[in-house]
């Protein structure tokens, strides 16, 4: 292999192909930029957008009066006075150009009487949320992004390669260094700008309705390069994950959107409904929130209440088989290949890691502190808060990533060339193409014991002695990690990938624990057994940044306190 | 006792000097052949190249392999308590192991030597 490592430039470098992705790159390149769109996975393919199987909120008002003010006011509620509110008002006010735009790009949004219809979601005052009959709200946005970003000029794709460091130059962000995975070989990207859009951290969890590519490098990576991260701890849990019987070519949290339709009845094991016991009586409707509906599951299994599995029953059990089959056409196929009928049995249920509020702290022209760099989607924090109203992610990561792809673009223009690079990122390389050290862990069983460390010690219910613990095994696994990467310099070496991932997930897991450990209170997501009950003086943001290897982490009173109180 | 399965793999960067591997997973009804590999991964060697994203969903169409001869995917075919043969898909250029080059080729970056 030639030494000098391989070095290509761009006036816009997006990170990960979601939908923030895409729109960004589509944006940039709208604006008549030159932009490099790549992803550690296939391109548009890799992330959560294309799992996503339900509901984008909008204030669309195409079916009934909306107007974004409620969304917004829905939004920051549940947030729970930590929302960043310029960062929320940018989501619900700029939600309906996108979803339009979206549309004229044939989404294929559900329609009734020719209009854009909107089913309700728990939390929102009216129905507000626009989808893609069968469960394909993602593949739909997904596609359909695909192919706008296809047919605009200057949009460069390359799937395969995992950023591993971004590069710095006088303080600005000047691109990044990959590894490509076709080969093990380090890539080098020049850029004017850096659009970070790498999605979530759910795979920090054992059980996550995640794709493998969810190990939360973006906040890593910024997080490294000089960009505070803000509400760390703030991990939002779906509680109604699928947990058995098992289901595949399914994801966990496909029940959902049956509940939206059908309503739906929680039951404990003795068949009896228990989330009126904790404040929601739900009458067959799908009422609860997702901290709430979190935390009753979780109390109710601990009490000795719960399924076979370790969950409580949701049941269809009352639904006429055809309303069924009208509700989810297809999809009943496929759970009846998976030995299920609804009108017979109950499902298990459990709460699983499913979003992340927290992120890469930002402006809402989603610039970072740190010139050059940028970020959109779920890698940004701060504006759902304390907890995400369902459907808001979507809407977010099309809103931001159109967003960055602006701010970015105007940034590009204004520069001369692209930034030399020429030893920058030198480090990085080399520990690309580095001999492995002897004797290492299996790196693929270091992943699963973060996993289940995150899950047990670092999950919705947290204590101090387990956050300790957490940090303890943290601290060792990262010893083990060491500093030079496990496995060869060649093509797929997944061994090379788990020890960069390692390297991002250990840090991340760090800042969310730390951060969840300060915060004595319980408040949305975040839920401390040993401090029940939300306080007025934790209506702050924690903000979280890098110091010679040491977190550190600070407090600034949220936008939102005054609301709140 | 438990059941297992057992999934016989074919190993290597080169379609000439490639090698079968054979490993015993634990079976349980409604596990998936991804399941299996994976499992492998954790228990037995983190090396196996599989190319997977969404794991559940099949969503992101990355896994497909040749089970028996047949193209599959791996996260959608059923773990059987017998041998499965498993290889990389015979039609695309083999990167490692289960591994094959599958993006559109103007989606690849073009790395001299690969
Ligand atoms: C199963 C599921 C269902 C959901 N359902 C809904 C829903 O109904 N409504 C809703 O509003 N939200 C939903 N969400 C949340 C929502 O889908 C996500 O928040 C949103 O899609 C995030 O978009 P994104 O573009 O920011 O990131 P993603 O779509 O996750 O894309 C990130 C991309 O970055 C790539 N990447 C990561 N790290 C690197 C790296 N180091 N180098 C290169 N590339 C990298 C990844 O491969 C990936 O392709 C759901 C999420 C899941 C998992
Ligand atoms: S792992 Fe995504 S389709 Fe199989």
């Amino acid at each position: 292999m030639s030494t000098e490592p391989m070095r290509v430039e761009t006036d816009v470098l997006v990170i990960g192909s979601g939908a923030a992705g895409m729109y960004a790159a589509i944006e940039a390149a709208r604006a008549g930029c030159h932009v490099l769109l790549i992803d550690r996975s296939l391109i548009g393919r890799g992330g959560a957008t294309v799992m996503a199987q339900m509901t984008v909120a909008v204030a669309l008002g195409a079916e009934a009066p909306d107007h974004w003010s409620h969304h917004l006011h829905d939004t920051l509620a549940a947030g729970r006075g930590l929302c960043n509110e310029a960062l929320a008002q940018l989501l619900c006010e700029q939600g309906p150009e996108c979803i339009s735009e979206m549309d004229r790009w044939g989404v294929g949004w559900a329609r009734k009487n020719g209009k854009i219809t909107s089913a309700f979601a728990p939390g929102h005052d009216r129905p507000r949320c626009v989808y893609v009959d069968f469960l394909n709200t993602g593949p739909a946005v997904s596609k359909t992004l695909r192919t706008a970003v296809h047919k605009i000029a200057g949009i460069e794709r390359k799937g395969d390669l995992c950023v591993v460091d971004l590069i710095k130059a006088d303080g600005e962000v000047t691109g990044a260094v990959a590894w490509h995975a076709g080969s093990g070989a380090p890539v080098t990207i020049a850029a004017k700008a850096t659009i970070v859009a790498t999605g979530g951290l759910t795979r920090l969890y054992r059980r996550n309705s995640a794709s493998a590519n969810m190990g939360g490098d973006g906040y890593a990576l910024c997080l490294r390069a000089g960009a505070p991260l803000i509400d760390m701890e703030f991990v939002q849990f779906f509680p109604i994950g699928h947990l058995a019987p098992r289901l595949i070519g399914m994801d966990p949290i496909m029940w959902d959107p049956f509940r939206y339709k059908l309503g739906g009845r929680l039951l404990n094991n003795k068949m009896e409904e228990f989330t009126q016991s904790y404040g929601v009586a739900e009458g067959g409707k799908y009422v609860i929130t997702r901290d709430v509906g979190t935390y009753a599951i979780l109390k109710e299994v601990e009490a000795g209440r719960g399924s076979p599995h370790g969950g409580v029953y949701l049941s269809f059990q009352h639904c006429p088989g055809p309303a069924l089959r009208e509700a989810f056409g297809p999809v009943i196929d496929r759970l009846a290949a998976n030995g299920i009928d609804l009108t017979k049995t109950p499902v298990e249920v459990a709460p699983i890691a499913h979003y992340h509020m927290g992120g890469v702290a930002a402006d809402a022209r989603m610039h970072t502190e740190v010139p050059g760099l940028l970020v959109a989607g779920e890698a940004v924090g701060g504006a759902n808060g304390a907890n995400r109203l369902s459907g808001n992610a979507i809407t977010e990561a099309l809103v931001f990533g159109r967003e960055a792809g602006r701010s970015a673009a105007e940034r590009a223009k204004q520069m001369r060339a692209a930034p030399v690079t020429q030893n920058a990122g030198r480090a990085t390389t080399d520990l690309i193409t580095a001999d492995a050290p002897k004797n290492v862990r299996n790196s693929a069983e270091m992943v699963q014991t973060l996993q289940e460390t995150m899950a047990d010690d670092v999950g919705p219910l947290r204590t101090e002695p387990g956050l300790k613990r957490a940090l303890s095994r943290i601290d060792e696994l990262a010893r083990d990690l060491g500093e030079r990467p496990f496995g060869d310099a060649g093509a797929f070496d997944l061994t090379r990938l788990d020890w960069f991932d390692l390297r991002n997930m250990l840090t991340v897991a760090r800042a969310v624990t730390q951060a969840a450990l300060l915060r004595t209170e319980s408040r949305g997501a975040h839920q401390r057994e040993d401090f029940p009950g939300m306080l007025p003086e934790w209506h702050v943001n924690q903000t979280i940044r890098l110091n010679g290897g040491r977190t550190e982490i600070s407090r600034t009173p949220a936008a939102g306190a005054v609301a709140a109180q | 006792m438990s059941e297992t399965a057992t999934l016989k793999i074919w190993r290597g960067a080169d379609r000439n000097s490639g090698s079968w591997e054979l490993h015993e997973v634990p079976f349980e009804p409604g596990q998936s052949v991804l399941d299996g590999l994976r499992w492998i991964r954790v228990h037995r060697d983190p090396t196996l190249a599989i190319r997977f994203s969404c794991i559940n969903a099949n969503a992101c169409k990355e896994c497909m392999m040749e089970l028996d001869g047949e193209t599959v995917y791996a996260c959608t075919a059923r773990l059987e308590p017998r041998e499965m043969t498993l290889a990389p898909l015979a039609n695309k250029k083999l990167v490692r192991d289960l591994v094959t080059e599958i993006a559109p080729p103007a989606e690849r970056l073009a790395i001299k030597g690969s």
